[in-house]
């Protein structure tokens, strides 16, 4: 029998010991629990690319190990937002609602508190009525499921179609693109029934939960984020370590191979595009909460190019890597443009980070791209001593893979 | 001896170049058989038809017992119901170790609950190391397949095809690039592998072929031009024509 795949994947266990050190450290230094050093906006902050490290795990699954480079996993992160996003703002509304009417003399109807709801939701779309997709909006079991099935249906639907013509490679990230770009414009409009460009508001108040402080609040999201990062990388890391992950290497190295082997490889990608879009989804809903506000130019082409970058710069094929890009690069974007970074004088001309970290950003994926493909996760192969062999001289096969003229000779 | 692939009245033509022309052939179920031709006689495009690559515009494919149409069915479809294929490079997966290499062409349920699930035991394990140790591989089971010698990726290759437990193998220029020495245990592989079941080869190289001594079907412009044994078809006044007179 094989071991157990903890022990056979020990960057796993470190990982996981990491993140609850990280977590730990972070709560007793907050504002609500102890020392308070590290404000509430920043556990906030740090929450929230807790989140994003999640979903930079699903990007290294589908693009690090499958091979599709899917430039449209923010669609589902902020599907997962958008749901869970339904049901604060109802719940949270029909609190304030019930609570003005109560003073009125005649207690109201249950259908003049559902109006009240609606006029107080829809009122900034010039509309009062409840549209179809709010439906389950009362009910947070139902939304939950839905944070889980809208990103995942919309997945199986999309990957099901472009899988099956055998759309790969650049193609296929195009066509992920026009996903995220049309899902993005559809929210746009005012009467897609989610409040156009104002998006969903408000989401940092848990219904029911407005004694509780925000300095408390921050922290049980930090918690939860952690945990959904913790079973995230556990559930990706069981996935890929088997034979299961073999495939989907082998798919991403070769995939007319793979389909020689009699693997269907369509089904194969079906599945993991599901699995990351269902992962995506629940960092969204995670993540929304804590930024408080969820809108359509979240979903914007670009956010999905972003995971991208971060997943290359932390290094693609190991899910570390993608941890270590997201939580990174992101933070430090925070910090450029957040306006905390010093301007640099040049005498001639003073570069504003606000303006020129997105510049900065580019170079360094291009550099890392070009020198470091390990990306930052290539730092623990020089600790561990994995260094690729030193090859000299002219290849004496027809592939890179041979050995090489003075390697052979040696 | 009975039929285990049965191609008949197979065309195929691209951009209005018929690169198979009402090709027929048959293979027995223990069989082995050299392909050989000039450049463009079809032998690589006949092989996809058969693998399920290239859509044929008329004839017919019949497969096995149950005479079943290889036509109607996708690669992945084909390759499980037992035709195996080798291409002309080596192609193994390079970042991966040789004995996971063996392990993912294992015969086994190849859907992907029953792959995630699949948890190793130790008949496969011996099975793995009873083929690395057919292929002259056994020590090199830990290494990144991508750090074998050109002739090693080719039994690799061969090994993960014998792993697949095929009725039928299809082997495309197997000794391509290879010692003397690498030739003559890809031969005596493929002899052994034919006593239990089809083996097609497609060759260029007469020596090899004089070695796999075996019926031979000479392909020309997309048809058959003769068949037989490899005396036979040398001193065929067509073939002498096409190929070995120039």
């Amino acid at each position: 029998m094989q071991r157990s795949f903890l022990f056979r994947t020990p960057s796993t266990l470190i990982f996981l010991g990491a993140l609850a050190l990280f977590t730990i450290a972070v709560t007793l230094l907050s504002d609500a629990f102890g020392a308070g050093v590290i404000s509430t906006s920043f556990v906030k902050t740090l929450g929230k690319t807790l989140c994003l490290c999640l979903i930079a795990v699903a990007m290294d699954l589908v693009w690090g190990y499958c091979g599709i480079l899917s430039l449209g996993h923010f669609a589902f992160f902020g599907l997962g937002g958008y749901m869970i996003g339904m049901w604060l703002m109802y719940e949270r509304t029909k609190d304030i609602v019930t609570a003005s009417m109560a003073q009125a003399d005649i207690p109201p109807t249950p259908q003049e508190v559902i109006d009240a709801i609606g006029t107080q939701i829809f009122g900034v779309v010039g509309s009062s009525e409840f549209p179809l997709v709010w439906a389950f909006a009362d009910s947070l079991f139902l939304q939950l499921a839905l944070v889980v099935l809208v990103p995942g249906v919309l997945a199986l639907v999309f990957g099901w179609l472009a899988f099956r013509s055998r759309v790969t490679g650049v193609y296929l990230s195009i066509l992920t693109q026009a996903m995220t770009l049309a899902l993005a414009l559809y929210l746009f409009q005012n009467d897609s029934g989610l409040r156009g460009n104002n998006g969903l508001s408000g989401l940092q108040n848990l219904p029911g939960a407005g004694d509780i402080p925000q300095s408390v609040m921050s922290i049980w999201f930090l918690w939860a984020s952690a945990l959904a990062l913790g079973l995230g990388y556990l559930l990706a890391a069981w996935v890929v370590s088997g034979k299961l992950g073999s495939v989907i290497r082998g798919i991403r190295d070769d995939e007319a191979r793979v389909r020689f082997l009699g693997y269907s490889v369509e089904g194969y990608k079906l599945f993991i595009f599901v699995l990351t879009a269902v992962i995506a989804g629940i960092a969204g809903a995670l993540y929304y909460p804590q930024a408080g506000i969820v809108n359509p130019a979240e979903i914007a082409p670009i956010a999905s190019i972003y995971l991208a970058v971060w997943v290359a710069i932390g290094g693609r094929g190991r899910l570390y890597g993608a941890v270590i890009g997201a939580g990174f690069v992101s933070l430090i974007s925070t910090w450029f443009t957040g306006g905390q970074a010093p301007d640099l004088p040049l005498g001639f001309y003073t570069i504003k980070w606000v303006d020129w970290w997105q510049v900065v950003l580019g170079l360094s994926f291009v550099m890392v791209t070009l020198f470091a493909p390990k990306g930052i996760g290539g730092v623990f192969d020089l600790i561990t001593g994995q260094r690729a062999p030193e090859r000299h001289g002219a290849d004496l096969g027809p592939d890179k893979g041979s050995l090489q003229e003075q390697e052979a000779l040696k | 001896m009975s039929t285990l692939l049965e191609v008949s009245g197979v065309s195929v033509s691209f951009d209005g170049f018929k690169a198979i022309n009402n090709l027929s052939f048959q293979i027995g179920k223990a069989e082995l058989r050299a392909i050989i031709g000039p450049n463009g006689a079809g032998k690589t495009t006949f092989m996809d038809i058969v693998t399920g690559k290239t859509r044929p515009d008329e004839g017919r494919v019949i497969w096995g017992d149950k005479s079943v149409s290889l036509l109607k069915m996708n690669e992945a479809q084909i390759a499980r119901a037992g035709v195996g294929r080798k291409f002309q490079r080596p192609t193994v997966f390079e970042d991966q170790s040789v004995f996971d290499n063996l392990l993912l062409a294992l015969k086994k349920d190849r859907g992907p609950l029953a792959v995630l699930l699949y948890r190793r035991t130790a008949g496969d394990r011996e099975k793995v190391e009873q083929l690395a140790d057919e292929i002259g591989l056994a020590d090199h089971l830990s290494r990144k397949s991508g750090e074998l010698s050109h002739g090693q990726k080719q039994w690799l290759e061969i090994g993960m095809l014998l792993a697949q437990e095929p009725r039928l193998l299809l082997v495309d220029e197997p000794a391509a690039g290879m010692t003397l020495a690498e030739r003559e245990h890809t031969t005596a592989l493929l002899v052994e592998a034919a006593k239990t079941r089809a083996v097609v080869v497609v060759e260029h190289d007469m020596e090899f072929v004089r070695r796999l001594n075996c019926k031979v079907t000479v392909l020309h412009e997309g048809s058959v031009l003769a068949e037989g044994s490899l005396d036979h078809v040398t001193k065929n006044q067509d073939v002498i024509d096409v190929y070995l007179g120039r």
